[in-house]
Parts: structure tokens; C-alpha cells; sequence
């Protein structure tokens, strides 16, 4: 294994008892890298992160994170999902979803309240998702792009060395979408981040490489995606819209 | 009302009936917030009926074989504990049968407790009281057990009260977290269990379930952060049974089933006023 790579995938097959999910995947994940995964729905991109987490386990193969098994490697990982399952009444500010992220930060069992410094971290992860204003609001009183943010901004305050971003911008408009992906390729000069998206033409703008996921995973870097690539993912006639936002 | 007032100073057993409501109201409210949340109503309630088990055959050891020093409500805290742990690991391991194994351990519970103290000999008369509530015969024996438990429940459900939020809000976030989630959910079980053991004196096992949720649902009404829902249920769990006893007491009700009225009366009226308010603004 390459001393620098954070995830390595090793013949890897997925299936929930059924079908295939994925079926012998490898790749790697270096440090200090921008990527995105794409892929039809349903095609496996949600378990693909799922299985770097260990929250799912592989039917075949191995998986590494940080030379360790997933499950032992996951306090080092910020990871924000699709969909959270929460109850819309839970009586939770704003601060006290972000401060969740700073458990499992150091070593050993934690009691009573958080320090300062936990706060100073959670209030800097909202700031830069520009929603330190809305600190002592309840959670449940946000917009579906606000939570958004918040659960983005949850992930981060956990320190991690990889960040794991599932479709973080569904819920929200283009301006705000930007700006994420600005700050998420600032963030890659230190840490891996990896963002699940739909938008291939969007990303591919700032990410340096592209997992393509449709059971069957192939990396590509950004340059060589082409309309041959797209096709052979997603089957024929979809068409690549680019966004000449950056002139 | 007058009669509570002007007896209260006179009476050892009243002074201990309103300490007992006072002293549970702490570990309801804050358990009980957790339990509202959580959404484990129905599992408290599970564990209430099985209370009955553990006093019944606590009971019978004690007048069958001796054994003096089996007070009936060390029965009640194993009962209540094992109950909680069996769901807990059946919840874990077989989710879908959950379910079945809260409504039949409900059912067994009671009917292994009915057995006992039918095949007791003697007048078992205060053993039935648990069913609807027994705080006027509360002894300062008794009284030692609950603010032991009490104190227990409360300060290992406010020492780590970050794992039992991120546990409550978004259980596979916090084992990404590194929470031994499994463990925290079975500790959270058993606080409920001797929660419900507490509860068991001030309104019986029948009744459990309503003062262990209603508190923390008017209060979660109010609130919009987890601990001012504890604390404010806190409040309204000593309110509702010490309005309870000084309401009962005059007219001779019984105590337990009058402060679960007051309490089901101040959520219908919350929840109400609450929803209208809204509709006006």
C-alpha cells in the first residue's frame, strides 16, 4: 500500500443480499485530493461511503482507510449524509447539531459539558458555512438548504483527515453551491475531500479526479471526462451541460 | 386544599408523601425527556408491568422462605433491570421482532407477579397498591432507597448527557463519532428501568407511562433545547405530584390517579393552546 493513500479498495463486492451493489471495486484515495463520485441513482454511491465508514461490510474484498479497517479509522472521517432521520420536533439548537461533531475528538471517554475550545470549532465550522448567525436557532425551524449547511458544518468540526460529503448541495441554489465547493477546494490543500454529486458538469470544474459508480467503479481525471465517458456511465443520450461560471 | 395545608405540618406520612414527589420529579424529568425523544415510550411501559414480577416474588420469598431482608422493591429494581436489558438486546439483534418481545414481556410480567401474590399467604392488600400508586405509605426506609436511585439515575444521565443527545437525535452519526452506541442505548434502558421503579411509589405501574412521558411532552412543547425540556419537566413532574396529593387529599382520591388527571388535563391544554397560538400569528 502507498504510504500516502487514505482509502484503498481492494476487489471489493457489495450487495444487500441480492443483486450485486458494487462488484470488484479497487481504487485509491491519495491524501490532499478534491474527487467526486458520480453516477446514476441507485448505482452505488451512497454505498460506496457507506463501506469507507464501515457502517456496511463488504461481501468480498478488503477495505482500508488510513492502513486500518474502517471501523477502527472513523473518528478521522467528517462525514455528512443524504438523509438524516430526525424527528422534526427534537428540541436541539443549531450550535448543539454541530457540537456533536466534536465527540470522538480525542482519546477516552468524555463527560460533561463541552470545553471552550469544542465551541470555538463548532462556531468557526458554522462561520465558514456562514451560519453562525443562526447559532441558537432551533434546528428544526431551518430550511432543508440551511440544515444543509449545518450538517456540512458538523462534519468539518470534527477535525477530519478525509471528508465525506453526500450530494451537499441538493437543497440548495447555485450561489451558495459555489461557495461550498470554493472552500471544499481550499480544504483539499490539507485533508482528502470527496463529495458525491449529481452534477458531474459542476464539479468537474474544481474536483481532480471522478469515480464513476454504476456498479462497476472507474476513476477518471478530470480532464479525460469526455462525452464518451458520461455515455459509458450512464448508458446513452445524456448530454453534458457545462457551466462557464469561472469566464 | 386547606385540609393538605393544615395537616401537613402535623403528619410524618405527608411530609414523606411530598418529599417522594419531589425527590422522582428530578430523575422523571430528565429520563423522561430522553425517553420522549428517543421515542421509547412503549418500552417504559413494558418494563412498568414487569415491575409487578419482581415485587410479587420478592414478597413471597419473604414470607415463604424468611428472607426478611428482601424488601419488595429491591425486586422491583432486578425485575426492572432485566426486563430492560432483554429488550435492549432484542432490539439490537432482532429488530423486527421487537415489538413482540415488549408486549409479551408486558403480559408475563404482570401475570408472574398476579402468581406470587396469590400463592402468598397472608393479607397482601399493599402489594395491589403498587398497581395504582401507593405515596401515603411511603416509609423513611423507603424514602433513603429512592433519593439512593435517584441520585444515581441523575448523575449518570447528566455526566454524559452529549451521548445521550447525539444518541436520541442521530444514532448512526454518533457511531461514526466513536459512541459505543449499543452500550449507551442499554444504559439509557436501564436509567428508564429505575426511573420507573421510582415512579412506581408515587403513581403505580398502570400509571407509569403517563407520568414519565406527559411532563417531558408539555415540556417539549415550550422548549427548543434538550436540557431546558429536562429542566422544565423537572419543574412540572414536582408541580403535578404535589397538586396531585393536596388536591386528593381532602376528598379522600387516590393520589396517584389524581396527579395523572392534572397531568393529562395541563397537556391537552398546552398542546391546544400551543396549536392556536400558531394558527393566530
Amino acid at each position: 500500500m502507498a504510504e500516502n493513500s487514505v482509502v484503498t479498495f481492494q476487489n471489493v463486492s457489495f450487495s444487500y443480499g441480492g443483486a450485486p451493489i458494487l462488484e470488484d471495486v479497487s481504487f485509491t484515495i491519495q491524501e490532499r485530493t478534491f474527487l467526486s463520485i458520480v453516477g446514476p441513482n441507485a448505482g452505488g454511491k451512497s454505498t460506496l461511503l457507506k463501506l469507507m465508514l464501515g457502517l456496511l461490510k463488504p461481501s468480498r474484498g478488503t477495505i482500508e482507510v488510513f492502513g486500518l479497517p474502517p471501523e477502527k479509522a472513523r473518528t478521522r472521517i467528517g462525514y455528512m449524509p443524504q438523509y438524516v432521520q430526525f424527528d422534526p420536533d427534537f428540541p436541539v439548537s443549531v450550535l448543539d447539531v454541530v457540537l456533536m461533531g466534536r465527540l470522538g475528538v480525542g482519546k477516552g471517554l468524555r463527560f460533561g459539558p463541552y470545553g471552550r475550545a469544542d465551541r470555538d470549532m463548532a462556531l468557526e465550522a458554522l462561520r465558514r458555512l456562514e451560519m453562525d448567525n443562526a447559532c441558537h436557532r432551533p434546528f428544526s425551524a431551518l430550511s432543508g438548504g440551511q440544515r444543509q449547511r449545518v450538517l456540512i458544518a458538523r462534519a468539518m468540526a470534527t477535525e477530519p483527515e478525509l471528508l465525506l460529503l453526500d450530494e451537499p448541495t441538493s437543497n440548495v441554489d447555485m450561489a451558495v453551491e459555489t461557495e461550498l465547493f470554493e472552500l471544499l477546494h481550499a480544504m483539499s490543500k490539507s485533508i482528502a475531500v470527496v463529495v458525491v454529486s449529481h452534477d458531474l458538469g459542476f464539479v468537474s470544474q474544481y474536483v481532480e479526479s471522478v469515480i464513476c459508480v454504476n456498479r462497476r467503479v472507474k476513476v477518471h481525471p478530470t480532464t479525460a471526462v469526455t462525452g464518451e465517458v458520461i455515455a459509458d456511465l450512464y448508458g446513452s443520450d445524456v448530454r453534458m451541460v457545462r457551466h462557464n461560471l469561472k469566464g | 386544599m386547606t385540609a393538605f395545608l393544615t395537616d401537613l405540618p402535623r403528619y410524618p406520612f405527608l411530609q414523606y408523601a411530598l418529599l417522594t414527589g419531589l425527590l422522582v420529579s428530578v430523575a422523571c424529568g430528565i429520563i423522561g425527556s430522553y425517553v420522549v425523544t428517543k421515542r421509547i415510550t412503549y418500552i417504559a411501559g413494558s418494563i412498568a408491568h414487569t415491575v409487578l414480577g419482581g415485587l410479587g416474588a420478592a414478597r413471597y420469598c419473604q414470607t415463604v422462605y424468611g428472607m426478611e431482608w428482601l424488601h419488595p422493591l429491591y425486586g422491583a429494581v432486578f425485575a426492572a433491570l432485566a426486563s430492560a436489558v432483554i429488550i435492549g438486546v432484542v432490539s439490537m439483534k432482532a429488530r423486527q421482532r421487537e415489538d413482540t418481545v415488549i408486549g409479551s414481556l408486558w403480559a408475563i410480567g404482570m401475570a408472574a407477579g398476579i402468581l406470587f401474590i396469590y400463592r402468598t399467604p397472608g393479607y397482601n392488600e399493599d402489594l395491589m397498591s403498587y398497581l395504582f400508586g401507593s405515596i401515603l405509605m411511603v416509609s423513611p426506609q423507603d424514602i433513603w432507597m429512592i433519593a439512593g436511585l435517584d441520585v444515581l439515575v441523575v448523575m449518570i444521565g447528566v455526566l454524559f448527557y452529549n451521548q445521550f443527545l447525539a444518541l436520541c437525535f442521530d444514532e448512526e452519526f454518533a457511531r461514526l463519532r466513536g459512541i459505543r452506541v449499543e452500550w449507551f442505548y442499554l444504559a439509557l434502558l436501564c436509567l428508564t428501568a429505575l426511573t420507573v421503579v421510582l415512579l412506581v411509589t408515587v403513581v403505580g405501574i398502570v400509571m407509569v407511562i403517563a407520568l414519565i412521558t406527559l411532563p417531558a411532552a408539555v415540556a417539549g412543547e415550550l422548549t427548543n433545547r434538550l436540557w431546558h425540556m429536562m429542566a422544565l419537566s423537572t419543574l412540572l413532574t414536582a408541580l403535578f405530584t404535589t397538586a396531585g396529593l393536596a388536591v386528593s387529599y381532602g376528598p379522600d382520591l387516590p393520589a396517584g390517579a389524581t396527579t395523572i388527571i392534572i397531568a393529562g388535563m395541563v397537556y391537552l391544554l398546552v398542546v391546544l393552546g400551543v396549536r392556536a397560538f400558531r394558527l393566530r400569528r
